[in-house]
């Protein structure tokens, strides 16, 4: 019974734009019965799919979960993990947990965001960085620790981590380029 | 159904398994240590076997955390019956050479070769950690080889009001801050009458500094597993959330696992171990709310809500998720419970002090020559463990103050070198003992500069319902900002020793009231530094 | 549960003895008879809040203050509700919440007649000793019917509540969170493009200061009704508009 009343409520209700990552969401939301209190889990799901959660995905699904939008709104902006813009190309992520600020990651953020011009919290005009800051990667016996791209850095300076970045960008300026000519 | 585990074979046959290796040779693939470079030096490990034509003799097995995170990636070689040895900084090279000289021809590779004799190993007593980086977390074999799920055995034959009162004996309290004692919330959620009760798990660590859970989570899943169903065996409750912040994707990934495995072998789902006892596990995850780490906030979230505290009464042993009594349990505590059930209350309280029984698992970070997870005996004195497990400040340093507690706790002064660790020492010198993140600071650091620190956390990670603690922290992050700056007045210290009254008394939860904390202990301990700032002094020796 | 027909649970208010109903908080019976405990976020006909904290009383035996608003009553329980102490509280924190919007009587639509004015002449809040945060917030007066002024919102969220336990709309919600939290009317467009908004004006009604407002009103001409929600839920629950032959 339930099943097939949850079948036909994702039939109905389907993303009327036809873009396959929905079928993704869909696909998260019957795994979670279309259970209001499934909510924080779809946003993940939804972030992960989408890279980030625009007001499509927001009022699509509150529409799912009969949910009013400013619930899920509220719900999502009150998590520091849900994004609201599409980040960049590539995702910097600095530690400020304690053991990392005692060990002066403050200063690698703000040398970082100076040397590669991306303010702290934002991403780059190009589109190509965003530079995070994170309360506490869990990885202190490294500290200062730097997350790129999933990639956990650990014992980092601001030196070392701007040049890690500007060779991921000339690696990929190489790769274009040979691309383009060949 | 399912065939039912059968502990005695696995464990033999496991045995059996191991003993025909002549080697076993294990490689930190924690978190910490993959980050310095574990997973090159592993496969330089298994390749350089694979060449010598040693697969039948050298076993390379994957462990969790060993413990100095500081010194990894790292690497033990075990020689069956003899002694093992440890090595540091493995690169792929020196992953080549244990095997290649150390393993084959039995060299010493002294300069990498990390003495176990060190303080940091010796003085440590591993209970909840006794299986990280020692086993395989990926299976659940070695767990059982381990006496896993032994405890869960005995306790199906015990009658759960009997559980309760072992675990009364043990005296174990909860690790996740406050030092509840553990078997009387048990009795709580025993005793509430519900068609539905659920126990829940929290390893919504969230203290900046903090990182004692995740390594329990990640290395040793089975026994939050093991812990979580003895929990809810005891307090009749047939369904647990295992709730997990989003930053620990390997833990989430490793219990899940765990979890479909644990069904497989009937240790949970239906009918466990054929028993009449039932208990569905799911994992929920945090999305970067330290304040989910209160247990009221962390209900709301499982329950798809902002993560905001409700007032209590009623607890949640009466009113908890979707209105039903719940319990829940620090990951830590749970932790416990397999050793406790198998050794005996009397085993446990042979560790730690009289009130505070059993040992803690202590994330050691900041200004010492060895930094990583510890686990200790309670009452340990504070000098012990920053100046003879941690090797004390390296570059000189002289050691100042160490913040225990996180953003809810406070720095305690190198001068309390004698104070035990245990739940009400700490709390008497201005501190709580938190979920264990322990930060040794140096000379070079300003205090006021600490407590502004922490204010900033707490004025980002308010929840923002109740508003004490909502203006409160971002009127006393202000505050500290000017002092810090060398611009504040008396009036501004005066104020701020009212704000951190007014938000401890007022604020709505736990965190709100314990967000002063870090201001009041390094105003009670140094004030000093603050009225040098007010006279616009310079405060700690400049960062070298 | 029904009540019984008499308030049958003694309670000691600041020494008076007064009688409770089983399921009173102790700022309803208090309220009752006649005791004032400063709150704001409270609100009779919508669920328990407490997030203002102006209400924390002294309760004997509790090694903490609490909420009047919703600590339930007990039989022989002792409260005190105006130490010394707990005055100093109430009035930083209403100092606290002045400091963090934009509170400005003389140009405000509610002048005269706002809960948050008439706590601070109660508290004897003359001057606010944290710092101003000024915060850049912009009017929304996109709504035919209404102005939402979040420069003077307090965060108490009774037009949330009362929005979406007695309308049943939800138009309202709290987003972002600690001093980042702000209200948002569906997912954070113009009220007035809201579509979920059925223009009921109840939020208005119960908003205690002047950050909800009917469109037009000058300054100090705004009136709101906060006894409007107790009233319709108390017909609801009794049933009291209904013809009673077809019950």
């Amino acid at each position: 019974m339930a099943a097939t009343a949850t079948d036909s409520r994702a039939q109905q209700d389907a993303h009327p734009s036809g873009d396959e990552r929905f079928a993704l969401l869909d696909k998260a939301l019957k795994r979670a019965r279309f259970e209001q209190d499934q909510l924080v889990e779809l946003l993940h799901t939804a972030q992960e799919v989408f890279g980030y959660l625009s007001n499509d995905v927001l009022i699509y699904l509150a529409r799912q979960l009969r949910l009013p939008p400013s619930r899920v709104l509220g719900v999502a902006s009150f998590y520091h993990l849900f994004t609201f813009e599409a980040p960049g190309d590539h995702i910097c992520t600095v530690c400020l947990g304690t053991a990392c600020y005692v060990k002066g990651a403050e200063e690698v953020v703000e040398g970082t965001a100076q040397a590669l011009g991306v303010p702290a919290g934002q991403t780059s005009d190009d589109g190509r960085l965003t530079l995070w800051t994170a309360r506490c990667v869990g990885s202190c016996g490294l500290a200062p620790v730097v997350v790129f791209d999933g990639t956990v850095l650990g014992k980092q300076t601001t030196d070392e981590l701007v040049t890690h970045i500007r060779e991921v960008f000339a690696a990929e300026d190489a790769a274009a380029e040979e691309e383009e000519a060949g | 159904m399912a065939k039912v585990i059968d502990l005695d074979d696995v464990a033999v046959q496991e045995a059996e398994a191991r003993s025909r290796y002549r080697w076993r040779v294990k490689v930190c693939s924690s978190t910490a240590c993959d980050a310095s470079g574990a997973g090159p030096a592993r496969r330089a490990v298994e390749h350089s076997v694979e060449e010598q034509g040693l697969e039948h003799d050298v076993q390379v097995v994957p462990t969790g955390c060993m413990g100095l995170c500081s010194a990894g990636p790292l690497v033990r070689a075990e020689p069956r019956g003899g002694q093992a040895t440890m090595f540091q900084q493995v690169d792929p090279q020196v992953g080549a050479d244990i095997v290649e000289r150390h393993v084959v021809g039995r060299e010493d590779l002294s300069q990498h070769q990390l003495d176990e004799n060190l303080p940091f190993f010796t003085r440590q007593e591993r209970v909840v950690l006794s299986n990280a980086g020692r086993i395989d977390p990926e299976r659940i074999e070695d767990y059982v080889a381990e006496d896993g799920y032994r405890a869960l055995v005995t306790a199906l034959r015990m009658r759960p009001r009997g559980l309760i009162e072992t675990i009364e004996a043990s005296g174990l309290r909860g690790r996740g801050g406050a030092g509840y004692p553990t078997a009387k919330k048990w009795a709580m959620l025993h005793d509430a009458e519900s068609d539905q009760k659920y126990v829940v798990a929290n390893g919504d660590e969230g203290d900046p500094g903090a990182f004692m859970d995740r390594a329990v989570m990640e290395d040793d899943p089975h026994r939050v597993l093991e812990g979580v169903a003895l929990a809810a065996y005891a307090t009749g409750a047939s369904k647990a959330f295992l709730y997990v912040r989003a930053e620990y994707p390997r833990a989430i990934k490793r219990l899940e696992q765990a979890i479909r495995t644990a069904k497989r072998q009937r240790l949970l789902g239906k009918n466990i171990l054929e028993s009449d006892f039932s208990l569905d596990v799911e994992i929920r995850t945090g999305a970067g709310a330290f304040v989910c780490g209160e247990e009221t906030a962390l209900l709301a979230s499982i329950e798809g809500q902002r993560g905001q505290p409700r007032m209590r009464p009623p607890y949640p042993t009466e009113r908890g998720l979707y209105g039903k009594p719940t319990m829940i349990n620090n990951v830590e505590t749970l932790a416990n419970l397999p050793d406790i059930i198998r050794r005996g209350p009397e085993w446990f309280r042979g560790m730690g002090t009289r009130v505070s029984p059993g040992t803690k698992v202590f994330a050691l970070a900041g200004s010492l020559q060895h930094s990583g997870l510890i686990e200790v005996p309670m009452g340990l004195t504070l000098g012990e463990i920053i100046e003879e497990i941690g090797g004390g400040c390296p570059n000189g340093r002289t050691f100042k103050a160490a913040q225990t507690g996180g953003p809810s706790g406070g720095c305690v002064p190198a001068s309390f070198r004698d104070l035990p660790v245990d739940f009400e020492s700490l709390r008497q010198a201005g501190s709580i003992m938190g979920s264990g993140g322990l930060i040794a600071m140096d000379d070079s650091v300003s205090m006021p500069e600490v407590a502004r620190f922490y204010m900033d956390f707490s004025q980002d990670e308010s929840c923002g319902k109740c508003a004490p603690c909502r203006v409160g922290t971002l009127e006393m992050h202000r505050l500290l900002e000017r002092i810090c700056a060398g611009a504040g007045t008396e009036r501004d210290l005066a104020l701020l020793e009212q704000l951190t009254r007014t938000v401890r008394e007022t604020s709505l939860c736990g965190l709100g009231q314990s967000a002063p904390n870090p201001v009041a202990s390094t105003l009670e301990h140094f004030r000093d530094e603050y009225t040098a700032l007010l006279r616009n002094e310079p405060v700690g020796v400049a960062h070298g | 549960m029904a009540r019984p027909k008499r308030p049958n649970v003694p309670v000691v208010i600041d020494g008076h003895e007064v009688m409770a109903y089983p399921d009173d908080t102790v700022l309803s019976v208090a309220k009752r008879n006649g005791i004032r405990i400063p709150h704001l976020c409270a609100l009779d006909g919508v669920s328990v809040y407490g997030g203002c904290r102006l209400c924390v009383v002294d309760v004997a035996e509790r090694h903490k203050l609490m909420p009047a608003c919703g600590t339930a009553v007990a039989e022989d329980m002792e409260v005190h509700t105006q130490s010394r102490t707990l005055q100093e509280h109430r009035k930083l924190i209403l100092e606290m919440i002045l400091a963090e919007g934009n509170h400005v009587c003389a140009v405000c639509v509610s002048n005269g007649a706002c809960e948050l004015q008439d706590l601070a002449v109660e508290l004897g809040v003359d001057h606010v000793r944290p710092d101003y945060q000024f915060p850049r917030r912009t009017v929304d007066a996109s709504h035919p019917k209404y102005t939402f002024d979040p420069n003077r919102c307090v965060l108490c969220t009774r037009c949330v509540r009362t929005c979406s336990e007695v309308e049943g709309a939800h138009v309202w919600d709290v987003a972002g969170r600690a001093n980042g939290s702000y209200l948002i009317a569906d997912l954070g467009q113009p009220w007035g493009e809201a579509p979920s908004c059925t223009w009921c004006g109840k939020c208005v009604a119960v908003c205690p200061t002047g950050a909800l407002a009917w469109k037009g009103k000058a300054v100090g001409e705004m009136r709101h009704d906060p006894n409007l929600v107790a009233f319709l839920t108390s017909a609801r629950d009794e049933g009291e508009w209904l013809d009673r032959e077809t019950m």
